[in-house]
């Protein structure tokens, strides 16, 4: 088990390496720079310029230099934005995206094993079949669709519940307030909710039809403590590996969500990043959600061999 | 005890011999043309591809044609009739912000997303499949390193690397193709890998082997169409996947470009005037929501007809 950790962990340092060097020179071979603009410099301080980043130097010698420096923790200086690092900017925006994702996470992973539960218990029947159809709906629709339909229904023509107005904000963050949070994290959470329903709800099927399940049964067992600790503790074990690509998921999609309800988190600085042809900022939110996706990857299996001992990992 | 003549026996035999047997994919098919949603959806995706490819014929407006006096109006049959114009004549619809058909483009949008999900899961069948089979049958060392080498690159958060690519080579379209082709295929590899493990010991294969066929003739022969199983099943997954790439590098602006279009353009653009014309996006949303959920229900589809166990 544990030499099974060790292994895993170390095949992480590869990867993110893998993804480094990838994301580096794929920026780099492309045409335009980050200082062409249409305004031609002298070209004495155009080289000024480029040397002040070291960009004049081969490239290879660019990319040991960087790895150095990253080694070191450091990620460079923004090219566009100045005066600020990419460290700073990452450490702004990267709280902000990571309290949307996780809540949209929890959120998820509780409405998901909720309604994949209640689907599974009416296997066949109509709450069943309904749960499953909202389930593909929330598949098969993308957040950017979802999230402008959402938008329009609760911000801008605004709802009434019982007398109370509860329109939401439509954009802006406002240091995380809860009312600016509900719209991005439900439209985050819908695909994610589909998936784990769907998911929990076939090995729920599954582990509803197992032998010790029915002995539980035949003791007498109430159907509570059926479904919660005998069945629930199984039936979960498939959610885990999912986990670690559900964030991978999250990510993208906040990539989306971010944009348009225009929150300050990293995913605008990604793609700002790379049309500005930013080489360190668009590598240091590469490395970070690189970083982000691995070590939920890792996190999943390693406690998806803990939980189940019938995984043996051989050598 | 009932003894069985020689007589009986020969006849048994020659009614053996009449006796078509059922193989596995006659035995699916059946299943899925008993498959109504299926079915269906099988019905619903040739209707919008035969729209797409005869989309020139179909309209009378060019799909990049603009007419100024229409920007941004209704169809004449929509009910909300505070529009703030009609776009009438043949504008099923209604126009866009620069007074393009939306009916039009809608289908052209069809085109390019169609394509794209056909020709990246294309690229990721090939390669997938044949990456598969070859780690899963040579297995050892061989296996260990292709496998570890997919370990990797699954987890890379591949879309950023899609969009540094479409940044970085000028939103070439062909490589749009390949660059989402290209990630689509490692679940593929992994699929057939895991299929010719289970296969590979089978009897059919040794008798292979015994008769000197050559490992790579095996593979081709042997191995890839016992494995199409679950690869089928999978290629109607992944297209829906694709389909939905495309739509999100295009939404974030980095995939086709105008006049050309897609439906994730065509959604990115409508979501912007939604309060507006809020047909700009129902259209487009409404032609992609059901492709994709065709494509599932007949993964779903073929998955219940090869495999019919868990019925």
């Amino acid at each position: 088990m544990l030499s099974y950790a060790i292994r895993r962990t170390l095949l992480a340092v590869p990867t993110l390496f893998v993804i480094i060097t990838a994301a580096f020179f794929m920026m780099r071979i492309a045409p335009g720079g980050p200082f062409d603009s249409q305004r031609h410099l002298p070209p004495e301080i155009e080289r000024n310029i480029e040397s002040a980043y070291d960009l004049d130097k081969p490239l290879y010698e660019q990319y040991l230099m960087y790895v150095d420096r990253l080694a070191h923790g450091d990620l460079g200086p923004s090219f566009k934005t100045r005066d600020f690092t990419v460290t700073q900017l990452i450490a702004d925006g990267l709280p902000v995206s990571l309290r949307l994702g996780l809540t949209a996470m929890i959120a998820a992973v509780l409405a998901g094993i909720l309604l994949g539960t209640v689907a599974a218990l009416n296997q066949n029947g109509v709450v069943d079949y309904l749960t499953m159809s909202a389930a593909m709906v929330g598949i098969t629709i993308p957040t950017f669709v979802t999230a402008p339909i959402l938008t329009l229904i609760f911000g801008v023509y605004g709802v009434r519940f019982f007398g109370y107005d509860i329109s939401l904000p439509v954009g802006g963050w406002n240091n995380g307030a809860v009312a600016n949070m509900i719209l991005p994290v439900t439209v985050l959470a819908l695909p994610q909710i589909a998936v784990i329903a769907r998911l929990l709800r076939g090995s729920m099927v599954e582990v509803l039809h197992s032998n010790y399940i029915r002995t539980a049964r035949a003791k007498g067992l109430p159907s509570y403590v059926i479904v919660l600790r005998h069945a629930l503790q199984s039936a979960v074990l498939p959610l885990i590996s999912y986990l670690g690509p559900a964030v991978a998921g999250l990510l993208t999609g906040s990539l989306i969500v971010e944009n348009i309800f225009g929150i300050p988190g990293i995913g605008r600085y990604f793609v700002d990043g790379a049309l500005n042809r930013d080489y360190t900022l668009v590598l240091g939110v590469v490395i970070c959600y690189a970083a982000f996706v691995i070590l939920f990857n890792l996190a999943a299996d390693i406690l998806y061999a803990v939980l189940d001992p019938r995984v043996r990992y051989a050598r | 005890m009932n003894f069985i003549l020689p007589r009986d026996q020969a006849e048994m035999m020659e009614r053996a011999l009449d006796f078509k047997g059922r193989s596995l994919w006659t035995d699916a098919r059946r299943r899925l043309l008993k498959n109504r949603a299926a079915m269906a959806s099988i019905v619903i995706l040739a209707v919008i591809a035969l729209m797409a490819v005869f989309a020139p014929n179909l309209s009378p407006y060019a799909f990049d044609y603009q007419d100024y006096s229409i920007i941004s109006c209704a169809p004449d049959w929509w009910p909300d009739r505070t529009a703030p114009c009609i776009a009438g004549g043949a504008h099923w619809f209604g126009t866009d912000n620069l007074g393009r058909d939306l009916f039009v483009r809608v289908l052209y949008g069809a085109r390019v997303s169609l394509a794209v999900g056909l020709i990246a899961t294309l690229v990721s069948l090939v390669v997938g499949v044949a990456y598969g089979a070859i780690a899963g049958f040579i297995g050892g060392r061989l296996d260990e390193l292709m496998m570890r080498f997919v370990d990797v690159l699954y987890s890379l958060p591949y879309i950023f690397l899609v969009i540094i690519l479409m940044v970085v080579f000028h939103r070439n379209f062909f490589l749009l193709f390949i660059a989402i082709g290209a990630v689509e295929w490692l679940t593929m590899a992994r699929i057939v890998r895991g299929q010719t493990l289970s296969i590979k010991y089978k009897e059919y294969i040794e008798a292979a082997r015994a008769a000197g066929v050559t490992r790579a003739a095996t593979i081709v022969r042997h191995v890839i169409p016992n494995v199409l199983g679950p690869v089928v099943v999978y290629v109607t997954l992944t297209v829906p996947a694709v389909i939905l790439a495309e739509s999100f590098i295009s939404f974030l602006g980095l995939g086709i470009q105008d006049p050309l279009t897609s439906w994730g353009v065509l959604i990115s653009d409508g979501s912007k005037q939604i309060e507006t014309a809020p047909w700009l996006l129902i259209f487009p949303a409404t032609f992609m929501g059901v492709t994709l959920f065709c494509f599932n229900f007949i993964g779903d589809g073929l998955r219940d007809a090869l495999d019919p166990k868990d019925r």
